[in-house]
């Protein structure tokens, strides 16, 4: 019992933070139809602008934090203005392509800076174990597991409710009809990648405090993509309920069958679940009327 | 309220769509765009709303005058706050949002909350069928609810121009007149200026103030629809009528091949 409470709540934590970095997928490729696989790289730009501020320059860490979110901003809006802006109405195949492309850039750049070696991350959240009865789990992967149930709560209500969010969405349904609303697409796509930019960044952030800061943290990006993919590439939704049962079960595996099964499992279970459901578990499946 | 004046519209570069296009719409009017298909409707209308950058059309020649001032250089979003709202043919709801998030889509450039509000009531209150159904995802409604929909969604924008792009497209015919009625009661209630687009000559005749028939991008043909009705032309080709009341059978269009006098 201990162990699986042990493994549920690991899992659970690293559940929420694969849907955090899956949100900015989703968003992305709702928006614009682009997959990001450059999505990685962006928590590379939070760890490290984090440690760059707080461990080296030695700033406090809530200025950190701010310099940080402002430099996923400034991040995700120069790509989508440099990068994908020129590339509008090219194939979509050769946007995805540059976004690859990106990935490497981004963490050469990284690595010119602060080398290649593992550092240490400066810890300004607490990993103070807490007991949830037989369990034991770090303070600091309950932080990360309460932010990200925060910001998807945020970003749901932002899509529901706001003007901003009601306006992605009709974009993302029907580019021409939304340009005919006065709906800027530059500016829907500008602040899609500056929010995917923005959620990648904190999970930097709280996946170098858990692990350390170095390139391996953009390595999470990699398995993001079976979570979006089995949540459904345009679901927000999907991307939480994937995200948690990829956790689960990479933790479950992991810790009941054999240590390292859970690189596999997750994959065997995406197969499994795109036999029988094409789009993900809550994917768009094209409205047509008869 | 709205003039162009001689427009030419090329897509690709190459395609040439208008030629010396020129047609006006006073304010507070119905205005009445007729012609067959391929004639260059659309892209007239898309010429005045700037949607044709999105597909490589562009207008290359002549004016686009709204209030006095032109519109042919701005970007949709511009003309949009600018007060000419275009609903584009074959209805074009967001499929996967509510009707009351299509609506506040069409509020986009209306900012001040308060009013969108008053706005939602004031276009539930025309169409109390989208009240109705105003949480269901905008998808699944039959088409007449979408083309509601649809012009509800524009209302959201306070234009002082709507155009219309064939409302009555795909409709059953009793809907279709549910929807002109409506159209009429806009354009005189909110004194919204409309531009009509349609294939139905005869309904389009009977709710306009005044029209413009195109053939081949220009207009080749205007008045009042009751002068329009009484050309030969325009009975012969567009309201399917020789005489008045009569039919005309398949069998004499085979042996007499009339001309457009317009043409050549």
């Amino acid at each position: 019992m201990a162990l699986f409470l042990q493994l549920t709540l690991t899992g659970l934590t690293n559940g929420m933070l694969y849907a955090l970095i899956a949100l900015g997928i989703v968003l992305i490729f709702k928006s614009s139809d682009v997959i990001n696989f450059a999505q990685g790289e962006f928590l590379l730009i939070g760890a490290y602008a984090m440690f760059w501020a707080v461990g080296q320059v030695g700033l406090p860490w809530p200025v950190g934090i701010l310099i940080t979110l402002a430099v996923a901003v400034l991040a995700g809006v120069l790509v989508e203005r440099l990068v994908l802006r020129p590339l509008i109405g090219e194939p979509i195949i050769s946007v995805i392509m540059v976004t690859i492309g990106l990935s490497s850039l981004i963490r050469a750049i990284i690595s010119l800076f602060f080398g290649t070696a593992s550092q240490p991350f400066p810890n300004f959240i607490p990993r103070t174990p807490v007991a949830f009865g037989p369990a034991v789990v770090p303070a600091d992967r309950l932080w990360a597991l309460g932010l990200a149930v925060a910001l998807l709560a945020l970003f749901i209500l932002f899509f529901r409710r706001t003007n901003e969010g009601i306006a992605m969405r009709a974009v993302a349904d029907d580019q021409q009809a939304a340009l005919s609303m006065g709906i800027s697409i530059q500016r829907v796509f500008a602040i899609a990648w500056a929010i995917a930019a923005v959620v990648a960044a904190i999970a930097g952030v709280l996946v170098a405090n858990i692990v350390g800061v170095s390139g391996d943290v953009s390595r999470i990006g990699l398995r993001v993509f079976p979570v979006v993919i089995l949540g459904g590439l345009d679901s927000i939704p999907g991307a939480i309920v994937g995200g948690v049962i990829i956790g689960l079960l990479e933790t479950y595996s992991g810790g009941y069958l054999k240590p390292g099964l859970e690189q596999v499992v997750p994959f065997v279970a995406l197969i499994l679940i795109l036999m029988v459901k094409p789009y993900g578990l809550f994917g768009q499946t094209r409205i047509e009327r008869v | 309220m709205l003039a162009l004046n001689n427009i030419e519209v090329i897509y690709n570069d190459v395609i040439l769509v208008l030629k010396g296009m020129s047609m006006q719409v006073g304010e507070g009017q119905i205005v009445a765009l007729l012609g067959s298909n391929g004639a260059g409707k659309s892209t007239t209308l898309k010429a005045v709303s700037g949607l044709l950058k999105p597909e490589d059309g562009a207008v290359t020649d002549g004016e686009i005058l709204f209030l006095g001032q032109r519109i042919d250089r701005l970007d949709a979003a511009d003309i949009v706050r600018r007060g000419v709202f275009q609903v584009m043919e074959g209805r074009r709801v967001f499929e996967h949002l509510t009707v009351e998030e299509n609506l506040r889509a069409g509020a986009y450039t209306q900012r001040d909350a308060r009013r969108q509000t008053q706005d939602l009531e004031l276009v539930y209150g025309y169409f109390p069928r989208l009240l109705e159904r105003r949480q269901q995802t905008a998808g699944y409604l039959s088409g007449g609810e979408q083309q509601m929909l649809a012009i509800g969604r524009a209302m959201m924008a306070h234009p002082r121009l709507m155009m219309l792009d064939e409302p009555s497209l795909g409709l059953a015919p009793l809907l279709v007149e549910e929807i002109f009625r409506i159209i009429r009661r806009i354009n005189q209630e909110q004194k919204t200026t409309i531009l009509l687009v349609e294939q139905n000559a005869r309904l389009a005749l009977a709710v306009a103030d005044y029209a413009y028939i195109m053939e081949n991008g220009r207009i080749v043909l205007e008045g009042a629809p009751a002068q329009l009705q009484e050309n030969a032309d325009v009975r012969e080709f567009y309201l399917g009528l020789t005489d008045v009341g009569t039919r005309k059978s398949y069998r004499d269009v085979k042996h007499y091949k009339r001309r457009k006098r317009w043409l050549s």
